[in-house]
């Protein structure tokens, strides 16, 4: 899908709310793609975080927020100890969710898991999904 | 000999056995894990925004707890718990901004400014006991045993709370040494379960699973040791759904550490809580006459 570059797609506020979030300046990301090569989730997200950075430098909001990266991502930190630019990339994946979620918009909905699985799943499992993505 | 001890909401149910051998076992070693006094849920996850202090206040509770009661140190077993606790203590630590906002948020507490120490389990019997004195205490070595060290993510990473190197870590490895056990290196020892993706895109948690478990018994491993209730839900629990109808996999018997501690320290089978544990994980020790000493 080709990526297009104008005034319509370009939105600089979103650098500076994704910055400002997740403490990372995007600009110091070189596009190494060691992030891309590590990352756990690789056969589930529909893009590697080194595209999604990418485009989140270039401030294509839409294509961003689009993509389901920041969603699958479980933050297992092993892209930020192997990031050679220091980049602690499970902040940006946040600082993306997050926009979502300060709107009052949930991912999951903690009263669609069944009883059964609420029988089943440890706290600590229920505690993190609704903490990482519900508002 | 007294060690301020956090537990966590999983380790009083669902992971009774990761604690009970636990506190079995230090009792043996000579230590008595107490209990801190009012602790709250940590909120399992540490939070990432740069922005975002509200969530730091269940685990800086914790360790005002921990401070309040007269440890200096505080012990924890889930893995999950130990990292959130670690960030935030480094946080009232070193950000002297946010600290000060979450004191004076807190105004009925007692300032905190990050003296208590929060320590892994592993890493305080590295530290304070030691492996040749761990290597003394051994009633039955296991020896024979294949155990694949898997740290999953949280007992690592981010490296500057990680009870070991994040690159090339050696104190679970060190423990089953200690312990009588062969060493397994597997290339996925460190590779994220999934955790709590296992409720928001079960797929994409199992996939990932399924590459650990490939790992590990491509490496020849008789079973995984764990130190967390999540890994241990998405790798043990999850285990039979995973490999069905894959032929090159059988099931991959899962412990806790404590639990293999206590086999070790000649505990008895009570203390390791097995019906906690998986069905294949049962049949394995029952295979090997384990816990030899019951």
């Amino acid at each position: 899908m080709p990526v297009i570059l104008s005034d319509r797609t370009i939105d600089l506020d979103f650098i500076r709310k994704l910055e400002d979030i997740s403490g990372q300046p995007l600009k110091t990301c070189m596009q190494c793609g060691t992030c891309a090569a590590v990352c756990p989730m690789d056969e589930s997200t529909d893009m590697t975080p080194r595209k999604l950075i990418h485009l989140a430098q270039l401030g294509l909001h839409d294509a961003v927020m689009n993509s389901n990266m920041a969603w699958i991502c479980a933050s297992c930190h092993t892209c930020e100890v192997r990031c050679p630019r220091g980049i602690d990339i499970p902040k940006l994946m946040e600082a993306l969710r997050l926009l979502i979620l300060r709107k009052n918009e949930n991912f999951i909905e903690p009263f669609e898991i069944s009883d059964e699985a609420f029988e089943e799943l440890p706290q600590i499992a229920m505690v993190s999904a609704f903490r990482k993505h519900t508002a | 000999m007294k060690i301020g001890y956090y537990p966590g909401c999983t380790l009083k149910t669902k992971a009774k056995n990761l604690e009970d051998a636990a506190i079995k076992s230090m009792a043996a070693l000579g230590y008595e894990m107490v209990e801190l006094d009012r602790w709250n849920c940590c909120g399992a996850v540490y939070s990432l925004a740069d922005d975002d202090l509200v969530h730091f206040l269940a685990p800086v509770r914790d360790l005002i707890r921990a401070h309040d009661q007269g440890f200096d140190k505080v012990v924890t077993l889930c893995s999950m718990c130990y990292n959130t606790l670690a960030r935030a203590n480094l946080l009232m630590r070193d950000d002297e901004v946010k600290r000060d906002a979450l004191n004076d948020f807190m105004e009925e507490e007692n300032d905190y400014k990050g003296e208590v120490e929060v320590v892994h389990l592993l890493n305080f019997i590295r530290d304070e006991i030691g492996w040749d004195k761990l290597r003394d205490a051994v009633k039955v070595p296991l020896e024979g045993l294949n155990f694949a060290p898997y740290y999953g993510c949280t007992l690592t990473r981010p490296e500057e709370v990680g009870i070991d190197s994040p690159k090339d870590p050696v104190v679970f490895q060190a423990f089953i040494e200690a312990i009588g056990g062969n060493i397994v290196d597997f290339p996925a020892s460190q590779t994220c379960c999934g955790s709590y993706q296992i409720i928001s895109n079960p797929e994409a948690a199992k996939a990932t699973t399924l590459e650990i478990l490939t790992s590990a018994s491509d490496a020849k491993a008789d079973a995984l040791v764990l130190s967390c209730p999540l890994c241990e839900y998405n790798i043990g629990r999850r285990q039979d759904e995973i490999i069905k109808g894959n032929d090159k996999l059988e099931n991959l018997p899962t412990f806790y550490f404590t639990q293999l501690l206590a086999i070790a320290l000649g505990l008895p089978i009570e203390d390791l809580k097995l019906e906690l544990n998986t069905n294949s994980t049962k049949a394995f020790l029952e295979q090997k006459g384990l816990p030899a000493l019951a």
